[in-house]
């Protein structure tokens, strides 16, 4: 069945464009900012599901006694990291979002762009 | 039967992926994405990742959700929406586009979960049986991220300590903003039942995150893992205790020598190694035989990340936190 080999792949394509969508279209910053970890987490998932194995575990040794086959942990690795790098990211762009609402007193985007052209 | 969660799971990633972002209310925005890290680290899970199951429930569920919830305390939680028909209509467009492409692009892709797929024929095996031969630890995905790509986690304990020192420049030093603020003491006190429950929880959810950092090498876990744990017992600790009682059991200069000294540590491992004959981060010169130099420069790089992400993430917390009631 061709839907159950590719689904995996369909809900990341969903994922990433529900994120990207958050991001061009809603003008609330916090929302683009929910918006581009929706999009992460969705790069996220793409890797791990590439690195699965049929009837694999999860790669440790000795966990199982059979015939150990494991799932690629390289992919695992990679995201394990870019979660934390990801969360530290997240901080940061909150920061400057909570430092222009203090500048403008908002953060919706079109009002920010008046107070600007007002100025 | 797996087949099944599999499938529920990811139907419940959509649905609250798509409430997320069409909700208007930011503070309701942000609880649903605590759920949605939830549900995709139980994917990851099934998905034999436990190790970044282990980190997004972690790092995705507690600490963003408390990250997000401290910057809207200092914002309008409503979402006004004048005017944004027309670039709705356009981003539609342009996203329905690009799902097609994509769509039509993962029929290319090999089956999910086929192991003759190119992704493990390259370096993957080679690690899966090198990893027992040169470290003599149970866990692969440790090895690697300690050992064989030491350099890649080096830049991304630096990211994280750079993101850390980001955050301290542009919303300022907690200490100073604390100064401007009314005395008055908040937190949960007077909520006996959130307190006495997250009471009785912060000393195992430490337990479990040193038992994480320091059995990483058998178990899924790791620096990253156990410094996100740690951080959020802290957190929570600030959070039904207030600040001033946390700020008081680790003070911040406890928490930037913290932040400093991983990355150091790190840094120090690989210097280490280079005085020894080694190259940089080859660990194999640092104890009298190669596997026991492989274990004892992963332990203490693992005790580098912990520290710094552990240091890094309260940081955070309480440079949002002070500048709260400004």
């Amino acid at each position: 069945m061709l839907w159950v080999e590719l689904y995996h792949y369909w809900v990341f394509a969903i994922l990433l464009m529900i994120g990207l969508f958050g991001v061009i279209a809603k003008r609330n910053l916090v929302k683009k900012l929910v918006g581009l970890s929706l999009f992460q987490s969705a790069v996220f998932l793409f890797y791990i599901t590439m690195g699965k194995v049929d009837g694999g575990t999860a790669p440790i040794v000795g966990m199982t006694d059979s015939t150990d086959v494991f799932s690629n942990p390289l992919p695992q690795v990679l995201i394990l990291t870019a979660i934390v790098v990801g969360i530290s990211t997240t901080a940061l762009g909150l920061s400057i979002v909570v430092r222009i609402k203090e500048a403008y007193g908002s953060i919706e985007e079109d009002v920010i762009h008046e107070k600007d052209r007002a100025e | 039967m797996v087949e099944i969660l599999n499938i529920f799971i990811m139907l419940m990633l959509v649905i609250t992926a798509l409430a997320m972002v069409s909700s208007r209310h930011l503070f309701v925005t942000v609880m649903l994405s605590g759920i949605f890290s939830l549900l995709i680290a139980a994917s990851f899970l099934l998905l034999d990742a436990a190790d970044v199951a282990l980190t997004e429930a972690a790092v995705g569920a507690g600490i963003s959700t408390v990250l997000f919830l401290g910057a809207l305390a200092l914002m309008d939680v409503e979402e006004t929406t004048r005017g944004v028909r027309r670039i709705r209509m356009v981003s539609l467009i342009v996203v329905a586009v690009t799902t097609i492409f994509i769509v039509h692009a993962t029929f290319y892709m090999p089956a999910f979960g086929d192991i003759n797929a190119p992704i493990h024929q390259h370096v993957a095996p080679w690690y899966i049986q090198h990893v027992p031969i040169h470290m003599d630890i149970p866990n692969i995905v440790t090895g690697i991220l300690g050992s064989y790509r030491g350099y890649d986690t080096l830049g991304e304990v630096f990211v994280v300590f750079t993101a850390g020192i980001g955050v301290l420049s542009i919303l300022g030093d907690p200490i100073k903003n604390r100064q401007h603020r009314p005395a008055h003491n908040r937190g949960l006190r007077h909520y006996l039942i959130p307190r006495l429950v997250g009471r009785m929880l912060i000393p195992f959810i430490i337990l479990f995150g040193l038992y994480v950092q320091f059995h990483g090498e058998y178990s899924p876990g790791g620096g990253f893992q156990a410094g996100a744990l740690v951080a959020a017992a802290i957190i929570l600790y600030a959070l039904l205790e207030g600040e001033d009682k946390a700020l008081q059991v680790i003070p911040m200069r406890v928490l930037y020598i913290m932040m400093a000294s991983g990355a150091l540590l790190y840094g120090g491992v690989g210097v280490a190694a280079l005085l020894m004959g080694g190259n940089f981060l080859d660990y194999s010169v640092l104890a009298s035989t190669p596997v026991a130099g492989q274990q004892w420069g992963i332990l203490l790089i693992e005790m580098g990340v912990g520290l710094t992400v552990t240091g890094v993430l309260i940081t955070i917390f309480h440079a949002f936190a002070a500048r709260s009631n400004l």
